[in-house]
């Protein structure tokens, strides 16, 4: 099962290549991950979104709060939580096509952030399986460039 | 007063209470052997080859309690030591490694003798540090023994550039406590789980606790003793555990696992209640998986959250140091009245009554067995015994008969071979006036020989009790019997002559080859107080380590010396180590 894992670290230099080396080292699987630093500046927030059964997924957990560095681990999937991802896609745009992309741009609530003569560099932010939807709806051959920040999630209780 | 960075870190590690360095110097660290050489306080042990550094430290440690300290270069110096870390780290040792590094603005340049060395170790310390502001220095250390030696212990690196230890600032205050928001290991069990496990082990009819290397590591032997006598349960311990709760006693079934004894391993697989204390449920002990245990509630006590329930589901987990939580549950158990487990031990007594350590004599041949048993009669079971990675290692386990912990001392997670002869020049440092053995093979010694130089240095007298049977005999036996006694390269030829070896480094070296010669060597070996010395032991090739649960087999399908002189297995356990 898929699970969005989210991770409270020291922002200190070799933090991301810890996480990064431990599910490389146990064959953990990563689907995406992001990081950043928080309000807080001297800590990270990263989210990792992983697949495995129950047990991978306690392990996971496990050995991610096992780490020196990491503060708080929270499996986000066991939570009400909201999660986001964005999507930058880059698609040929001729007269044929446009009217096309411009429904399905508009079906979707996605942005167009730039425009040249002949491509559209389009946006969007929402749950994963939005953007995979948004993807598919497009016709395959025009996209360009597909460039996605893999998911980040927040915990909907306050204390998280 | 000011101070460089190289002053800064010898003061630190004096505030630690560091007495022994094992280390070598190059040019990365230069500036701290200068500190090093300007103090009194801490002794430097300059070993031959970086990785000798390691193990010395990791025999020191194990045997001491206290956290083994490195100090290497940059580069090969760090790379060489890798092994060492990796050792102490798959066995819980508190270790501290600084290594030096090239200066910082030469860092990621390629520059002579630099490597990635908080890359290269990330995966086998428990935690590693590159240190780039002298103000970082004194804090960095502090940080670094307190994860080292708290928690589940483990090795942990430094790295720092050159330039940091020549920098001046003014002496740091020292600061005695620390608090790290990350970092926070528990200590007590949950009180509800305690409950629990207390319940499980008043209703159990075939219990058996399951002891490993955390109740040693734990400092937790005086509470497993309690906690057993006060059940009057059977006792198996792991390979890592012995000595934790004394192999003398009547409760002891003896280890269990791959080469446990046929009581042990019968009683895992017959067990309904097993409680596992400060063990990992590693893949020498559960044998396969799928048939471990079958009938049994688990009880896992562990300091460490992701042991638990890694390789098999556990019924009570209780996180939390051993020594806290067997202390909670004896009092827990205090005036309880426990089932009726007569027949329990009836059953256990008819498995011991297989005496699945016997092996046969065979005229004129020295049984690698009767070795170990002469070392144990001639030292009066009171020796710290070290030994290298194999059948010699097994040997040792099985028939020294380990009555105290911190005595029995080998890599038993990585199993690197080599180690021997390196730990037993720390645990001698750590204990000078106790014997150490180390208990060796023709194949382990030769990968660590140099330091015998070392030895001769310092002064640590040990003896080498080298089990010299031509092969490598673990090898050999896994040959013999899963691939049709196809024997690749499995024998070393040109040995050398190990006790003109010996006599070259300034030791002593004595060469058994007769079964009456055994024991008046050891006895002359361990006169010799101030002395190390070497004896090349010549014994029997063909002996196989038994009781031995093949790969893939359960516990209950061991094989038995002189029952099944022949083993086998399936494409599964072929594939298994």
């Amino acid at each position: 099962m898929r699970h969005i894992i989210s991770v409270l670290l020291e922002n200190e230099a070799g933090a991301l290549s810890r996480v990064a080396g431990l599910f490389s080292a146990r064959g953990f699987n990563i689907e995406s991950l992001t990081v950043a630093a928080t309000n807080d500046e001297t800590l990270s927030r990263m989210t990792i979104v992983s697949v495995g059964d129950d047990g991978i997924i306690e392990q996971i957990v496990k050995q991610l709060e096992k780490l020196i560095d990491v503060v708080k681990v929270t499996d986000l999937t066991a939570t009400e939580h909201i999660e986001r991802e964005l999507l930058l896609v880059k698609v040929d745009v001729n007269p044929n096509t446009q009217a096309d992309i411009d429904r399905q741009i508009d079906q979707f609530s996605a942005k167009i952030v730039d425009v040249s003569e002949d491509t559209y560099l389009i946006e969007l932010a929402g749950q994963s399986k939005k953007i995979n939807d948004f993807l598919d709806a497009l016709d395959a051959s025009k996209i360009l460039e597909v460039s996605r920040t893999g998911v980040t999630g927040v915990c909907q209780r306050r204390e998280g | 007063m000011k101070l460089n960075g190289a002053k800064i870190l010898v003061q630190s590690l004096k505030n630690e209470g560091v007495d022994h360095i094992f280390g070598y110097p190059g040019g990365a660290v230069l500036h701290i052997y200068d500190a090093l050489d300007a103090q009194d306080d801490i002794k430097h042990i300059l070993v031959r080859h970086e990785q000798g550094a390691t193990h010395a430290a990791d025999g020191y440690a194990r045997t001491s309690g206290k956290p083994g300290v490195v100090l290497v270069t940059s580069g090969p110096g760090i790379t060489n030591a890798v092994t060492g870390i990796a050792t102490a780290h798959m066995d819980s040792i508190p270790m501290v490694v600084i290594s030096g590094q090239v200066p910082s603005a030469l860092i990621g340049n390629d520059a002579f003798q630099e490597v990635d060395a908080v890359g290269i170790t990330r995966s086998c310390v428990k935690h590693n540090f590159l240190i780039k502001d002298i103000n970082q220095i004194s804090s960095t250390i502090k940080k670094a023994f307190h994860i080292a030696s708290t928690g589940r212990p483990g090795p942990v690196l430094i790295d720092i550039p050159k330039d940091v230890t020549i920098t001046q600032i003014d002496e740091p205050a020292y600061v005695d406590t620390i608090d790290m928001r990350s970092y926070q290991p528990i200590v007590d069990g949950n009180p509800e789980q305690i409950t629990k496990a207390a319940e499980l082990i008043l209703s159990s009819k075939q219990p058996i606790i399951y002891a490993g290397g955390g109740c040693v590591i734990g400092n937790a032997d005086q509470e497993l003793r309690e906690f057993t006598r006060q059940l009057s349960f059977p006792i198996t311990q792991t390979l890592m555990g012995l000595g934790a709760y004394p192999a003398k006693d009547n409760l002891f079934v003896g280890m269990l696992g791959m080469h446990g004894t046929y009581e042990a391993n019968m009683a895992m697989h017959d067990s309904d209640c097993v409680i596992a204390v400060g063990a990992r449920f590693d893949d020498r002990i559960t044998a396969n998986l799928s048939k471990f245990c079958p009938t049994a509630k688990i009880i896992h006590i562990d300091i460490d959250p992701s042991s638990i329930g890694k390789n098999v589901a556990v019924d009570v987990p209780i996180v939390g140091e051993v020594k806290s939580v067997l202390k909670d549950l004896i009092q827990a158990l205090k005036g309880k009245k426990t089932a009726d487990i007569s027949s329990w031990w009836s059953q256990i007594n008819e498995w011991r009554s297989v005496d699945s350590l016997a092996y046969q004599t065979k005229e004129g041949v020295i049984k690698p067995q009767s070795v170990i048993e002469a070392l144990y009669e001639v030292t009066e079971g009171k020796a710290i015994v070290t030994s290298d990675v194999g059948q010699h290692q097994m040997w040792a386990a099985q028939y020294y008969h380990f009555d105290e912990p911190r005595r029995w001392i080998n890599s038993g997670g990585l199993g690197t071979m080599g180690f021997g002869l390196p730990a037993a020049m720390g645990a001698k440092l750590a204990e000078p006036n106790l014997d150490v053995a180390c208990v060796t093979g023709e194949g382990s010694i030769q990968m660590m020989l140099q330091e015998l130089s070392t030895m001769l240095q310092y002064n640590t007298p040990v003896k080498i009790i080298n089990l010299n049977n031509g092969y490598l005999g673990m090898v050999r036996q896994w040959q013999e019997f899963f691939y049709e006694k196809r024997y690749a390269m499995s024998y070393m030829d040109a040995l050398p002559d190990f006790v003109k070896l010996a006599e070259s480094y300034g030791h002593v070296g004595i060469k058994v080859e007769k079964e009456e010669d055994l024991k008046p060597a050891l006895i002359e070996a361990f006169k010799q107080k101030d002395r190390t010395v070497f004896l090349d032991i010549m014994t029997d090739p063909s002996e196989n380590v038994f009781p031995m649960i093949p790969s893939g087999a359960g516990h209950n399908e061991m094989l038995l010396a002189g029952r099944d002189e022949m083993a086998s297995t399936n494409d599964e356990g072929l594939n298994l180590v």
